[in-house]
């Protein structure tokens, strides 16, 4: 036989890896590599620089009061982008947030109110509520093997009709709810500061969604599916099952979106959170997660969720009108879109 | 007698009067196939002659309908790629079934994570992130594949050579006993598949009996020990580099020259 027996000591000549190799880079390359391996770096900047503007710009921007007023804005949309996030991240979408959220928002307050269940009981029925709908996504994603968009879309109207029906559309106020349905308005003090338990509770909830994306077999199948399925189908991973469980956690999440929700508005009202929906998308985009899966955190849809609060606090406190705040944040959703599509024409 | 040297020790895996209907197509008409111990062993064929069925069969993609496979010596019936692999086979797909945005360690890992160990692993199923990036290194190492420094970095950083590695690497990676490859070189430059084609032998040098599919003839050629010609369903005939030439297999591929069904021919 003659063919050449490569030695041990014959190793494969490989150019240098394009990621170890910045100094010969141009600066704009180098910006595009820190943005690719750092996918949060982004959307940290954005937020310093709007903070550090609109705290020029508006007087009482940087008043503690006015911190915690934006942390209690975001606290339901942030919350609800968690689950939203990792939807996007398997390169789905869900249109049906709001709608869940407000159906299991219904749930809880009705039962508690007009049943007379206790506060908890009502409280897990509501996130029951949540984690079914989901499961309903899921199932439909998975065994029906439809589009996300679509099966959300349905189901989005699904269960705002069943909201409306179960909440004949009246509200239920607040005063005729258990304090534990309520309890995530309560606030306490930090130097002048309003902290609410609902934002703790989002604070959290942010805390487990990024510890278990990067150090679980879960999360690491989350982002193997969203990045190339049949990749990760071949190599073994249930992806139909990971898909599964990604919309019924985004489903719970939403429920418990419902009882921050509750506590902020003190009341739970059927006609609450329709703009929701597109909210949450915008917070995960411009936190950096790309629409075609696979790529993001979870940290960097906090800071998105915190941005947008920023932007339409700030505008406002500076005296421009509400239509140029959509008009702002539209902008915003452009631009993080265009620079996502740029991070991933990474040179190879 | 067949014209090639048969060696002497048993297949590492063989297969037997394999049939597989499709409806009124027969993709395999009785096909035998062996493999033995430390041998990169090609496999060619027209369109149509049943290469990929075989193949499909063997890794478990498809169940045959008739016939036996057995993995050294013992009869095996796989239902789907996931029990195949169980057993020692691995397959590296034409398609680089890598997760681009995941890292080196995450793709040589993906789908057989290592976990901690005690509460953490069994329960909230807790990756052991630095074990998985140490073995990574230790194979990408033992490989030669270890240019590619970081771990960490995003497999599509790499080169289409590197990416092509790093599967290849993966399918080593887990006690394998046969590695097959799926037109591992038809995405790949002239001197990326050279880069390949030394990394297939590497792994055969190390003992690993290797199942190449691949349509590059002059490919086929540089790195076979032998060369299985699959013809009609079945195999048409086995030859060596040095007992033929590529234009004579490509004769009996084609069905140019006709050969017995023990791949006995009548070549001069």
């Amino acid at each position: 036989m003659d063919n050449t027996q490569p030695g041990a000591t014959d190793t494969i000549e490989q150019p240098p890896p394009p990621g170890d190799d910045t100094s010969r880079m141009t600066t704009l390359q180098r910006i595009q590599h820190v943005l690719h391996t750092r996918a949060t770096v982004g959307p940290a900047i954005v937020l310093l620089l709007s903070v550090i503007i609109f705290s020029i710009v508006a007087d009482n921007f940087v008043q503690p009061s006015n911190i915690s007023l934006i942390v209690q804005q975001v606290m339901v949309i942030g919350t609800l982008a968690i689950g939203q996030t990792i939807i996007i991240l398997t390169a789905g979408i869900d249109l049906s947030v709001g709608a869940i959220m407000v159906l299991s928002s219904m749930v809880m307050a009705k039962l508690a109110a007009d049943a007379g269940l206790p506060g908890l009981l009502a409280l897990l029925i509501g996130f029951a509520v949540g984690l079914v709908c989901g499961l309903i996504n899921g199932l439909l994603v998975t065994r029906v093997k439809l589009p996300p968009f679509i099966v959300t879309l349905g189901t989005l109207n699904i269960f705002f009709a069943l909201n409306l029906y179960i909440s004949q559309s009246e509200t239920v106020r607040g005063r005729d709810m258990p304090s534990l349905l309520l309890w995530t308005g309560n606030a306490f003090e930090v130097g002048g500061a309003r902290v609410t338990y609902g934002a703790i509770l989002m604070l959290l909830l942010f805390a487990l969604m990024a510890f278990v994306l990067k150090w679980t077999m879960w999360g690491r199948h989350v982002y193997a599916t969203g990045d190339d399925r049949e990749a990760a189908r071949l190599s073994g991973i249930r992806t139909d099952r990971v898909l599964l469980s990604v919309y019924v956690v985004a489903g719970l999440i939403y429920a418990i979106g419902a009882w921050i929700l509750i506590g902020r508005i003190a009341s739970a009202s059927p006609q609450a959170g329709i703009t929701y929906n597109l909210d949450t998308i915008t917070a995960v985009v411009i936190g950096g997660t790309s629409l075609f899966g696979g790529r993001g955190k979870i940290l960097g849809t906090l800071f998105g969720a915190l941005i947008v609060g920023v932007f339409r606090n700030g505008l406002q406190l500076a005296g421009i009108d509400e239509l140029w705040q959509n008009f702002a944040v539209g902008v915003l959703v452009l631009v993080a879109v265009a620079i996502d599509q740029w991070i991933r024409r990474v040179r190879t | 007698m067949t014209t090639q040297e048969a060696p002497t020790t048993t297949p590492v895996l063989k297969a037997k009067g394999l049939v597989k209907r499709y409806g009124n197509v027969t993709a395999l008409n009785g096909a035998d196939f062996e493999l033995y111990p430390g041998e990169i062993l090609a496999v060619i064929g027209d369109n149509g002659a049943g290469k990929s069925t075989l193949i499909k069969c063997i890794s478990g993609a498809e169940v045959p309908d008739s016939g036996t496979i057995q993995l050294e010596g013992q009869e095996v019936l796989f239902k789907n790629p996931l029990e195949a692999r169980a057993a020692g086979i691995e397959a590296v797909y034409q398609t680089l079934a890598v997760a681009p945005s995941l890292d080196i360690a995450s793709n040589l890992f993906l789908g057989r994570e290592r976990r901690r160990g005690g509460f953490a692993g069994s329960v909230l199923r807790m990756l052991d992130v630095r074990a998985m990036n140490e073995h990574a290194r230790n194979r990408m190492t033992d490989l030669g594949i270890m240019t590619i420094q970081n771990m960490n970095q995003p497999v599509e950083t790499l080169s289409g050579g590197q990416r092509q590695g790093v599967a290849v690497a993966r399918a080593a990676a887990f006690e394998s006993r046969v590695v097959i490859m799926d037109e591992p070189t038809a995405a790949l430059g002239v001197k990326e598949s050279g880069k390949v084609l030394d990394l297939i032998r590497t792994l055969r040098d190390k003992g690993l009996p290797i199942i190449l599919i691949s349509h590059d003839m002059p490919h086929v050629f540089e790195v076979a020990d032998r060369i299985h010609i699959q013809r009609l369903g079945r195999r048409g005939a086995i030859v060596t580099p040095q007992s033929h030439t590529m234009s004579e297999a490509v004769a009996i591929m084609t069905g140019a020259t006709q050969v017995d069904e023990h791949g006995a021919h009548d070549l001069p």
